[in-house]
C-alpha cells in the first residue's frame, strides 16, 4: 500500500460525525473605506501619497534603479523587466498596479499580471502601488468575493512593508524585503 | 454545560420583594429549600466564610440548610487525574443534595467541578442533570436567582477582587478578558452596592493567581511566582482588601503576603457582604 | 527533565523571567485590543471552530480533492507517514537538483520531524530565513515560541552572537542595526539557493492553492529567487473553500500578534514558468490524534501561539521548560499524543484556568483537553506509589484532609495518597507560603452548637 493509501485508509477507518459547514456572512462595515483603508495601511507602516509626492520621492533621493509596470508612469521607469529574476536585486523602486484594497487591514490584492515576476515585490528596495480607490472593499470577505474563481498562478495580499520584531520584540521596517511601501491612491 | 440562566429568571420572577430590617431583599418561597454546600477545605479552615455565607442567605430570607453528611465533591482527585476514583463521592454528594431546590457554595471552582468535571454516574443521569440544573455559586444565586439589587451596607474600604478563574472562566462569573464581550461582574454589581466601597482596577484584571490546587504543590516555584504577580497589581493600585469568591485562591495569596508582610487583609466576599449589611 | 524542574530554573533570573512575562502579556493585550474593534470577533471564532469540524469530519475527501486540483494545476504532491518518510521525501528531490544548500522559512512541521539534522547529516547546509529563527540556529537551538521563536532571547545575547557570526560591532544593540547586518546576510542566501522550503498555513482543497503567511517575507525571497519551492503540510491544514481564508486570514494574524493582517499572505496555485513547486502531506501521528474522540479537536490549531502569550505558565516558564516542539497549552495537549510517558508532566502544567480557550481562534477546548489528559496518564500510570501522578495528586487540598481528619469522612477520596506524600506536600506549600491558621472548630462544628 503506498503511504497516500495509507493515511487515506487511516483516516476513512475513524468513525466521525457529520458536522455541516457553516456559509459566511458578509460583515458589512459601516465605516467610510478610504478613510479606513488609509488608517490601516499606515498602522502596517506604510504611507498613502499622492502621485506628485511619488515624484517628489524618486527626485529627491535621486534613485536610478526604478522599474513600472503600471500604465500611466512610464516615465518615471529606467529600467526593463528582467528575465532572470536575480537581477533585480539592486533595484530601488518598483511601481506596480494593485487590483483592489481591504479596508479592514490594508492589503491589496496583486496576481502575476501585476508583478511581471513574483519576486519583485519583495526584493525591490522601496515598493510603490498605484491603486484605484474605487476598487477598495470592506473586509476580506468581501475580498474572497471579489477574487471569486479567479486563476492566477500566483496571488499575494501584501499590507505594508518587510518588518520583524524578533529582537525584543522591537519593531524594524525592513527585514528581507521592501523597506518600505507607498500607496499611490487614484480616482480614476 | 453552563447552566441556562434565562431558565431561571421565569421562576425568580415569582420571588416576592420584601423589606426586612434595613435591606430590601428577595424572599424565598417557603417551599423552596436551599442545600448549603461549603466546601471541605472551607470547613476546616475557614469555617468563617461558611458562617458568613450561612448568614448572608438567611438575612436575605432564604430557607438554608447544611447537610451534615456531606463530604468533598471529589475536585482535588479529578484535577489531579483522578476522575475515574470519585465516582463514590460523585453520587454520595449528588444523594445529599438531590431533594433540595438549590445547592449553593461559596466557590466557583467546586461547583464548577459538580456542573463539568463530576463522572457520569450510571442509572442517575436524569438525577445528575437536575442538580446540575439547581446548583449555584454564591454570587451568581445572589444576582440571578434572589436577584439582589440594593445592599443596604457600608464597607468604606478599597477593595481589590480576584476574579477566580473556574469562576470567572468556568461560569462566566464576569466577562472575560479575552473575549468580545460587553463587561460585567457578578462580584462588582454585589459590592456596589455598598456604601463606601471603592471598587479597584487592577491592571491585569484576570489573570491567575496560581493557586490551581495541585498545581500550588506540584509546580511551587510558578505558583508562588503568579502569586507574587497578582499581589504586586492589587498593591501598586492601593488596594486595602482583597476578595474573591474562592478562598482557595484567596488561602494561597494571604499565605504568601504574610511570608513577606505585606499590607494586605484577605476576606472572601461573603465575609464582606455578610459583614456590611448586619 | 520535568516541567516543574525547568520552571523553577527559568525564574531563578528573576529579571529576565519578568520580562518574558511582561513582553508575552503586551503581546496578549495587543490581541485582546484589536479583537474587540471587530464587532464580529466572536462570531468568526465560531466560523472557524465549525469550518474546521468540517474538515476533521471530511478529511480523506478534502485531502482527496485537494491532491487532484494541485497536481492539475502542475503541482507535484508526496504523502508521508510519517517524520522520516518525510525527510526522505525531501532529501530525494534536493538529490534530483543537485542542490547542496538551502533556504527555509518558518515551519513547525519540518522542526516536528527534524527535518535540519536530518538535512546537515546528509551533507544539505540549510539556512533558516525568518529572522528569529536564525538566530536561533546559530545558537543551535529550537524555537521557543512558534510565532516569536527567539522571545528568550535579550539583544545583548544577539548582539553578541551577530558579533561572532555576521561580525557586527561589538556591543552594538541596536535592533535595527542587527536586523539589517541578518539582512545583508540573508539577501545573499535567498540568491544563492536553488530549493526553498516553506511551511503551509492553508492548504484550500476547492482550488488546489495553498497560503503562506509572513511579515518579513522570507518565505517569498526564498521561493521566487530559487527554482525549486517544496511545502511541507500537516494533513490537517487543508481547508474547504478559498472564501474560508477570508476567516482564517482575519483570525491568524489578530490572535498572533495583533496586527489586522501579516504583511504577505502569499497565495501558490501553480509554479511560475520553468519552476517547480512540491507539497509534501505529512500524517506523522496526526491520524492517530483524529482517532481520539477527546483530542481529535487539537487538530483544528492554526499556530498563532495566542495561548503561549495569554499563558501565565508559559509566560513565566519560557518555551523550552516544556521540552517539546510545540510548547505551552496547545503544545501540551499535542505532545502527549506523540510520546505519553516522554511528555506526562505537560497536562499538569496548569492551572486549568481556560485563558488559553478563549483567546483560540478556532475555539480549541484547550484547558478540557488538559483535564482529559490528565485522567489518561493516571490510568496509564495505575496507583503505582512511585508514579509521577502519585506526586502530582500531592496537592494542597489533600493536606487539610491528611492533615486534620482521623475519622472516615475524607477516606474514599484519599485512599491512594499515603501520608508521606501529603504531609511532604505540607512541607512544599509552606517553603515561600503561610499555612491559615488553624481555626477552634470546623464549620459543621459551628453549625451543630447554632442551627441544630
Amino acid at each position: 500500500m503506498s503511504s497516500r493509501e495509507h493515511i487515506l485508509a487511516k483516516i476513512k477507518a475513524i468513525p466521525k460525525e457529520a458536522s455541516p459547514l457553516p456559509e459566511i456572512p458578509s460583515f458589512e462595515s459601516p465605516l467610510g473605506h478610504k478613510a479606513a483603508f488609509i488608517l490601516s495601511i499606515q498602522a502596517n507602516k506604510g504611507e498613502v501619497i499622492t502621485e506628485s509626492e511619488l515624484k517628489d520621492f524618486i527626485a529627491i533621493n535621486r534613485f536610478e534603479k526604478i522599474l513600472n509596470l503600471t500604465k500611466g508612469m512610464e516615465s518615471l521607469s529606467t529600467q526593463p523587466l528582467p528575465s532572470d529574476a536575480h537581477e533585480l536585486n539592486e533595484l530601488e523602486v518598483a511601481i506596480i498596479q494593485g487590483q483592489f484594497g481591504v479596508a479592514e487591514n490594508g492589503a491589496i490584492w496583486l496576481t502575476d499580471e501585476n508583478m511581471g515576476l513574483r519576486v519583485l515585490p519583495f526584493i525591490t528596495e522601496h515598493l510603490v502601488i498605484v491603486l484605484n480607490e474605487k476598487s477598495l472593499v470592506s473586509n476580506m470577505h468581501e475580498a474572497y468575493n471579489k477574487i471569486g474563481i479567479q486563476h492566477s498562478g500566483f496571488g499575494l495580499f501584501i499590507a505594508g512593508p518587510s518588518k520583524t520584531a524578533d529582537i525584543e520584540q522591537s519593531l524594524v521596517i525592513g527585514a528581507h524585503g521592501a523597506k518600505s511601501l507607498r500607496v499611490v491612491l487614484t480616482n480614476l | 454545560m453552563f447552566v441556562d440562566i434565562l431558565a431561571f429568571n421565569v421562576q425568580a420572577n415569582i420571588f416576592q420583594y420584601l423589606n426586612i430590617h434595613k435591606y430590601r431583599i428577595h424572599k424565598m418561597p417557603l417551599n423552596k429549600k436551599i442545600g448549603l454546600f461549603i466546601p471541605c477545605y472551607v470547613d476546616q479552615f475557614y469555617p468563617n466564610v461558611g458562617i458568613a455565607t450561612l448568614e448572608l442567605l438567611e438575612k436575605l430570607g432564604c430557607q438554608v440548610s447544611y447537610p451534615m453528611g456531606q463530604t468533598c465533591c471529589g475536585q482535588p482527585m479529578a484535577n489531579a487525574g483522578y476522575e475515574w476514583d470519585t465516582i463514590g463521592t460523585t453520587k454520595h454528594f449528588l444523594k445529599t443534595f438531590l431533594d433540595y431546590d438549590y445547592i449553593v457554595a461559596p466557590s466557583g471552582s467546586c461547583v464548577l467541578h459538580i456542573k463539568d468535571h463530576a463522572p457520569a454516574i450510571p442509572g442517575m443521569e436524569k438525577e445528575q442533570e437536575s442538580l446540575h440544573q439547581k446548583i449555584f455559586e454564591l454570587t451568581e444565586f445572589l444576582t440571578d436567582i434572589l436577584k439582589v439589587e440594593t445592599l443596604h451596607g457600608s464597607f468604606p474600604h478599597r477593595v481589590g477582587f480576584h476574579a477566580s478563574c473556574h469562576g470567572h472562566r468556568g461560569l462566566r462569573l464576569g466577562s472575560c478578558s479575552e473575549r468580545n464581550e460587553p463587561f460585567y461582574s457578578k462580584g462588582k454589581q454585589l459590592l456596589e452596592q455598598l456604601d463606601g466601597l471603592e471598587w479597584v482596577e487592577l491592571t491585569r484584571t484576570d489573570e491567575c493567581c496560581g493557586f490551581g490546587g495541585t498545581f500550588a504543590v506540584t509546580e511551587e516555584a510558578l505558583s508562588v511566582q503568579m502569586g507574587k504577580d497578582r499581589l504586586e497589581d492589587h498593591l501598586t493600585h492601593g488596594v486595602e482588601i482583597l476578595t474573591g469568591g474562592d478562598i482557595s485562591c484567596i488561602m494561597h495569596l494571604e499565605g504568601i503576603a504574610k511570608r513577606n508582610q505585606q499590607p494586605l487583609e484577605f476576606m472572601h466576599i461573603a465575609e464582606i457582604l455578610n459583614q456590611a449589611i448586619s | 527533565m520535568s516541567h516543574p524542574t525547568k520552571a523553577s530554573e527559568f525564574l531563578q533570573d528573576a529579571a529576565k523571567a519578568k520580562w518574558h512575562d511582561e513582553t508575552l502579556w503586551f503581546v496578549r493585550d495587543k490581541r485582546d485590543n484589536i479583537s474587540k474593534t471587530i464587532p464580529e470577533w466572536e462570531e468568526l471564532r465560531e466560523l472557524a471552530s465549525q469550518i474546521k469540524d468540517n474538515v476533521l469530519a471530511n478529511l480523506e475527501t478534502y485531502l482527496v480533492e485537494f491532491e487532484k486540483n494541485a497536481k492539475a494545476n502542475n503541482i507535484h504532491v508526496h504523502w508521508a507517514k510519517n517524520a522520516e518518510e518525510h525527510n526522505q521525501i525531501v532529501l530525494g528531490i534536493l538529490q534530483n537538483h543537485q542542490c547542496k544548500a538551502i533556504v527555509k522559512s518558518k515551519s513547525i512541521l519540518t522542526e516536528e520531524c527534524h527535518l535540519n539534522p536530518f538535512l546537515e547529516n546528509n551533507g544539505i547546509e540549510v539556512v533558516d530565513t525568518d529572522l528569529g529563527e536564525r538566530i536561533v540556529q546559530f545558537l543551535n537551538q529550537p524555537p521557543s515560541h512558534i510565532v516569536l521563536p527567539a522571545i528568550h532571547l535579550k539583544k545583548r545575547d544577539i548582539s553578541e552572537l551577530f558579533h561572532e557570526k555576521l561580525q557586527t560591532e561589538k556591543g552594538n544593540e541596536d535592533p535595527t542595526y542587527l536586523t539589517h547586518a541578518a539582512r545583508i546576510h540573508l539577501r545573499e542566501k535567498f540568491l544563492g539557493a536553488k530549493v526553498a522550503i516553506t511551511g503551509v498555513n492553508f492548504g484550500v482543497a476547492e482550488t488546489g492553492e495553498f497560503v503562506v503567511c509572513t511579515n518579513e517575507g522570507n518565505a517569498d525571497m526564498g521561493v521566487h529567487l530559487a527554482d525549486v519551492h517544496i511545502a511541507c503540510m500537516g494533513i490537517e491544514k487543508i481547508i474547504p473553500r478559498r472564501k474560508d481564508l477570508g476567516i482564517f486570514l482575519r483570525l491568524l494574524a489578530r490572535s498572533a500578534t495583533g496586527q489586522p493582517i501579516t504583511n504577505y499572505n502569499s497565495h501558490f496555485r501553480s509554479p511560475a514558468p520553468g519552476k517547480e513547486i512540491h507539497i509534501v502531506l505529512v500524517d506523522n501521528g496526526r491520524t492517530e490524534q483524529l482517532g481520539r474522540e477527546k483530542f481529535k479537536n487539537s487538530l483544528k490549531c492554526i499556530r498563532c501561539g495566542a495561548c503561549m502569550n495569554t499563558c501565565p505558565i508559559y509566560r513565566r516558564s519560557g518555551g523550552y521548560s516544556y521540552g517539546s516542539v510545540v510548547p505551552g497549552p496547545i503544545g501540551s495537549i499535542l505532545s502527549p499524543g506523540l510520546d505519553v510517558k516522554k511528555y506526562s508532566t505537560l497536562p499538569f502544567a496548569s492551572t486549568l484556568c481556560g485563558s488559553c480557550t478563549d483567546v483560540c481562534p478556532v475555539k480549541i477546548n484547550i484547558h478540557e483537553q488538559l483535564y482529559e489528559w490528565r485522567q489518561e496518564i493516571t490510568k496509564a500510570q495505575g496507583t503505582n506509589t512511585k508514579s509521577i501522578s502519585m506526586k502530582i495528586a500531592n496537592g494542597i487540598f489533600a493536606v487539610p484532609f491528611a492533615y486534620k481528619i482521623t475519622g472516615a469522612m475524607m477516606r474514599g477520596a484519599l485512599k491512594i495518597l499515603p501520608d508521606s506524600i501529603t504531609y511532604s506536600g505540607l512541607n512544599i506549600w509552606g517553603k515561600q507560603r503561610d499555612l491559615p491558621e488553624t481555626p477552634k472548630e470546623t464549620f459543621k462544628d459551628w453549625y451543630k452548637k447554632n442551627r441544630k
